[in-house]
């Protein structure tokens, strides 16, 4: 079954996993920025990162008959130092710009503090202020419930964020009513270990539904997996489910939020 | 906002489909539990607190009401609901909550 692959850092995988994917019955995949697994030293590193976001991947996963399309934002992981965050903000206008750029993401909190919170609030008005989609990052485990809420608070008191153009990602089973109940789009991560199993991310479309959801790797340098998805799919036959409803979750679903985006082009077969 | 479905499967398919990998993993957590118990310094350790926390999550699983997944996620995370002071150092997550955690590390930032 062809399907979209919303949440996956290409940039930290190999050539030989676009070939996977591509096999797998990937058509599209969306990268948002995220943290490099160290800090970057200054908002040149981040521009370096953006282009390569929007120039270079775009042309490696055409190789592979890939459409990929990105995110920019400065990710919570650094946004404790202030003033480079606000260095970061004024570069993302330029790449915004760009052909294969659906948005601001993923922005969030990761360990909820003050500052982080600050630059979540930034990035908020930016998008507001530009129509700008948004991709958020919920925190890791502990902090994932403290975080969710803090963010769904911030976005509702914004009077110009509409819910229906924002995707809650890195949603588990206690942190489902608070996104969905509120109009959010909400993201499920298929994690080995710390975020959902393929079953876990069929038990929570058994109890939520199956609107405004979907389904990502988000693999990156950390152990994940890129097929993910795929094997959702197996899972969710397993269980009785029609290839209707798996496919409204693999595909349909992630075509209607992103071409929220006029840039965003939906598969010709879809 | 939500539409919840039930699971297409019966009861007695979900057993037959899950029950092996779910007895390997109870059979897990208690080999955790005992391999814990023959580390050499297992009399003079401090507690843990994440053990502590997953050993009192264990009443959720005993337990007949539904919900039991997300109970045991609160049970794990942090209860407060004011922003930190400051994360300067703090990047990754331990699993459940404890208040020292959130101790910034100065020589840890850029």
């Amino acid at each position: 079954m062809k399907y979209i692959e919303p949440h996956i850092h290409m940039v930290t995988r190999t050539t030989d996993d676009y070939q996977q994917m591509a096999e797998a019955g990937v058509v599209a995949v969306t990268e948002p920025a995220f943290w490099a697994g160290f800090d970057r030293c200054s908002a040149q590193g981040f521009s370096d990162y953006f282009r390569h976001l929007t120039i270079f991947e775009p042309r490696r996963a055409a190789l592979f008959g890939i459409e990929h399309y990105s995110w920019v934002c400065l990710n919570p992981k650094e946004a404790e130092d202030l003033v480079l965050a606000k260095e970061v903000l004024s570069l993302l206008p330029e790449f915004l710009r760009a052909d294969n750029c659906l948005g601001i993401g993923e922005i969030g909190l990761n360990k909820n503090s003050r500052n982080e919170l600050k630059v979540f609030e930034d990035h908020v008005q930016l998008a507001a202020d530009l129509n700008q989609l948004i991709l958020i990052h919920t925190p890791h485990l502990e902090d994932k419930y403290k975080g969710t809420r803090l963010i769904v608070d911030v976005l509702r008191r914004h009077s110009a964020i509409e819910p229906s153009r924002v995707i809650i990602d890195h949603m588990e089973e206690h942190t489902a009513p608070l996104v969905l109940d509120h109009g959010f789009w909400a993201g499920m991560t298929l994690y080995p270990q710390t975020k959902c199993t393929p079953a876990r991310a069929v038990d929570i479309l058994e109890m939520f539904g199956t609107e405004n959801v979907w389904l990502n790797s988000a693999a990156d340098w950390g152990v994940s997996d890129p097929l993910a998805i795929a094997k959702a799919q197996i899972e969710m036959r397993k269980r009785g489910h029609s290839e209707a409803a798996i496919r409204k979750i693999v595909l349909e679903n992630p075509i209607r939020f992103l071409s929220q985006n006029p840039k965003f082009r939906a598969p010709e077969s879809a | 906002m939500t539409t919840p479905t039930c699971s297409p499967l019966t009861r007695k398919k979900l057993v037959d489909l899950y029950f092996l990998e779910m007895r390997a993993k109870l059979l897990d957590i208690s080999a955790f539990l005992d391999r814990l118990d023959r580390a050499h310094d297992a009399q003079t350790a401090a507690r843990d607190f994440r053990v502590d926390a997953m050993r009192q999550a264990f009443q959720e699983l005993v337990s007949d009401n539904p919900g039991r997944t997300a109970r045991i996620q609160m049970r794990l995370s942090d209860p407060t609901t004011d922003p930190i002071p400051d994360a300067m150092g703090l990047k990754g997550a331990t699993g459940a909550y404890a208040p020292e955690c959130y101790t910034p590390r100065r020589e840890a930032g850029r």
